[in-house]
């Protein structure tokens, strides 16, 4: 016991500021809803995060944010375990076919209002997989999308701006 | 004499009963090819030998690794691949594209009946005899008729606007009082991939577990057709995010065989340090997640703290946190400076002390002990049934690692200590974690002070039209081996991936067999399989 005290006193608070994106930052994160998420939520969303595809690249960044260092429930941004207590659903990959209406299915599980935010590449274009017999590419080809956040993977810094980017 | 000389010269009776002192090598075409994959020997049999060769394999301790298929005009190839005291031999056989039909070897290896599932879904190859004849890969994306992977199958194929789930997939039931059903997923309430678990429970007791994968399928042995080397290292790279070195690594390796290229000794062992460092970020994170399931959260904020520093080190030397595309065909697209080495070196230092100072709690732990020991037991004798590697395997006793067993460069060139324990438990899979990290650790210290000077990469030269090359790797989850044929052009005609969690996923439904629902996250968190790199 004493040796976790010792470590945990000795290791202090890791967390780092981050400065909230500006105006040319959101224009880059394609936000034009963020209004709207300024008067329905008051500051704090609840997220549920799909991996509809995706190699576990982008999900290995979004469990970043909940490291000591990115700590993004300070910021009201939490994640859930059902859609049904979400605003936002963060999804990524090229929506395998094989998920597509598992995708659906929790799209209309999430309560209205809602919004998507199509994360990595793969999520954001189609990525390297693109669409084939087996993907429907890009999360818009299946759902409607409001956000997005590039990169393979967006880094936890880039998925920290962009969600945000929703708040602020 | 090695045991491929052993087997071959044994007396059997199988292949024919009329002269059943003859060696198995003298019916077989002769002797093992050498060629075409340089490393491996290839030895062609005939279709009907199929199953009779698994048989005597298995009674030879040999490990059934990987299986794949392949179309050539009016015929199929079919490959397996199997490994004794690192030796590897990869057992051929061609057949008749009008009735294509082979005698399974699932009835005597259990580690392949996924595997020729996913070859009948994708080829239409039937499997005689096969002890489970439902679909594995295919869902409901294409119709039963149609073989994706066969060269008249389009790449878009003709998918319904929207693809209906998968409902009448045939799940084992149980019967009897009390006995419950609980489905999980694909969608499950986690950050984590999707896959589907179906449970039978009794109270809290598991009695069954059966996986249903390949919702992530994402047609990677489809779209790889056609690709240039860079392209189809890319693809590689992102087979499973957090493996993505090894796999880069695996394809690159098997594309450089078939070229005949060889990477410079410098290049080898940049690759080698990202590897290694792949492996130490991935073991933290699980580490501090099989934590996370029982509660103990000191740890798990630990553990991704030191993670988070691992993966900044990765961007500032490599220019990626995950290490994607530092390796690339021929080489590596990144070098390391006098500086950068300095920061690999501190990296090591820091972590060193880090740990040292985290382990001793976490040993000490009374409520960890309780949950981590005995939980999720694997027998030494499952994981060798299944041909378990990587952490599962050593873990319970699976004395293998390709690293020191089938060695390759750079390892060759220093001292590789396979960490090992025979408990089987959750608790052992955690230690063997940590013991893979202090030796990656001294791995990569002896890279960085033997670095050769010279160059990263080397000029690509076009393989000839149906070179192959068997890449064979260890990554952090173990053995990967990679497939690669090439076509016309510097194209490749085939690519197969075999991911670890292709052997190691079917272990799970063992492990938790008499452990109560509540723990199966942290039986799963241990084993940690890639449905990425299952589903493909
Ligand atoms: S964007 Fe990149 S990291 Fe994310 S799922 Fe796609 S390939 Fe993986």
């Amino acid at each position: 016991m004493l040796n976790i005290l010792k470590k945990i006193v000795t290791t202090g608070i890791v967390t780092e500021k981050c400065k909230a994106p500006k105006d040319a930052e959101l224009e880059a994160l394609g936000i034009e809803i963020k209004r709207h998420i300024d008067k329905k939520f008051s500051g704090s969303i609840a997220i549920r995060q799909v991996d509809a595809g995706s190699c576990n690249g982008c999900e290995l960044e979004i469990h970043a944010l909940n490291n000591p260092f990115y700590d993004i429930e300070r910021f009201g941004i939490h994640f859930v375990a059902s859609p049904r207590h979400a605003d936002v659903l963060l999804v990524t990959g090229p929506v395998s076919r094989h998920m597509q209406t598992a995708l659906l299915r929790t799209y209309d599980a999430t309560p209205n209002p809602k919004w998507v935010v199509a994360v990595g590449d793969c999520a954001v274009c189609g990525g390297e997989f693109g669409q084939s017999y087996a993907c429907c590419g890009a999360v818009s080809n299946v759902i409607p999308v409001d956000v997005t956040i590039a990169g393979c993977p967006p880094t936890p810094l880039a998925l920290m701006k962009g969600l945000l980017g929703l708040l602020v | 004499m090695n045991w491929t000389t052993t087997f071959l010269t044994q007396p059997v009776s199988w292949v024919n009963p009329e002269m059943p002192d003859k060696p198995i090598g003298d019916y077989i075409g002769g002797l093992v090819q050498h060629s075409p994959l340089n490393n491996v020997a290839v030895w062609q049999i005939e279709d009907k030998h199929w199953q009779q060769f698994a048989i005597t394999a298995v009674a030879e301790n040999l490990r059934w690794i990987a299986s794949w298929a392949e179309q050539a005009d009016k015929q199929f190839i079919v490959n397996a691949c199997f490994e004794k005291q690192g030796i590897y031999i990869v057992l051929r056989t061609v057949i008749n594209a009008t009735k294509p039909e082979l005698p399974s070897q699932a009835t005597v290896y259990p580690a392949a009946n996924r595997s020729e599932r996913h070859t009948q879904d994708m080829f239409g190859i039937h499997f005689i005899g096969h002890p489970d004849n439902r679909r594995w890969t295919r869902h409901q994306a294409w119709d039963k008729h149609q073989y994706p992977l066969r060269k008249d199958f389009p790449v878009q194929g003709e998918p319904p606007s929207i693809t209906p789930p998968d409902t009448n997939y045939d799940f084992v039931k149980g019967y009897g009082a009390g006995v419950y059903e609980i489905p999980v997923g694909p969608v499950h309430a986690g950050i984590i991939e999707p896959g589907h678990f179906r449970f039978q429970a009794v109270g809290e007791l598991i009695l069954n577990l059966e996986e249903r994968l390949g919702y992530v399928h994402k047609g990677i042995e489809k779209i790889a057709e056609g690709r240039t080397p860079d392209s189809l290292a890319r693809l590689a790279g992102r087979i499973s995010g957090d493996t993505t070195v090894s796999h880069c690594w695996a394809a690159c390796m098997a594309m450089e065989q078939a070229a005949g290229v060889s990477v410079p000794n410098r290049a080898l062992f940049i690759r080698g340090i990202v590897a290694e460092r792949e492996r130490i970020a991935n073991h933290l994170g699980d580490m501090g997640a099989i934590c996370n399931d029982v509660a103990f959260t000191f740890a798990q904020m630990q553990f991704t703290r030191l993670r988070e520093l691992w993966l900044r080190t990765n961007a500032t030397v490599f220019g990626h946190r995950l290490l994607m595309d530092v390796i690339v065909p021929a080489g590596v697209s990144r070098d390391v400076s006098e500086l950068s080495c300095e920061l690999l070196k501190q990296d090591i230092v820091m972590l060193k002390k880090e740990l040292s100072e985290i382990m001793p709690s976490i040993d000490l732990n009374s409520s960890l002990e309780d949950r981590l020991y005995t939980a999720g037991y694997l027998s030494p004798e499952i994981a060798a049934a299944f041909g378990t590697v990587g952490y599962v395997g050593r873990a319970s006793g699976q004395d293998f690692d390709v690293r020191r067993d089938a060695v390759y460069p750079p390892y060759n060139q220093v001292t590789v200590k396979v960490a090992l324990e025979d408990q089987g438990d959750i608790a052992s899979r955690f230690w063997v974690r940590y013991k893979e990290i202090n030796a990656s650790l001294k791995l990569i210290e002896q890279f960085i002070n033997l670095l050769p000077k010279g160059d990263i990469s080397m000029p690509w030269i076009t393989p000839s039209t149906d070179s192959e090359g068997l890449g064979i790797v260890d990554g952090f989850r173990g053995e990967i081996i990679s497939y690669v044929r090439f076509g016309d052009d510097n194209k490749i005609a085939r690519f197969y991936p075999r991911d670890p969690s292709i052997v190691n996923w079917p272990a799970l439904e063992k492990l938790v067999l008499g452990n109560i629902v509540p723990d199966f996250p942290v039986c799963n968190k241990s084993l940690n399989g890639s449905y990425s790199g299952n589903d493909l």
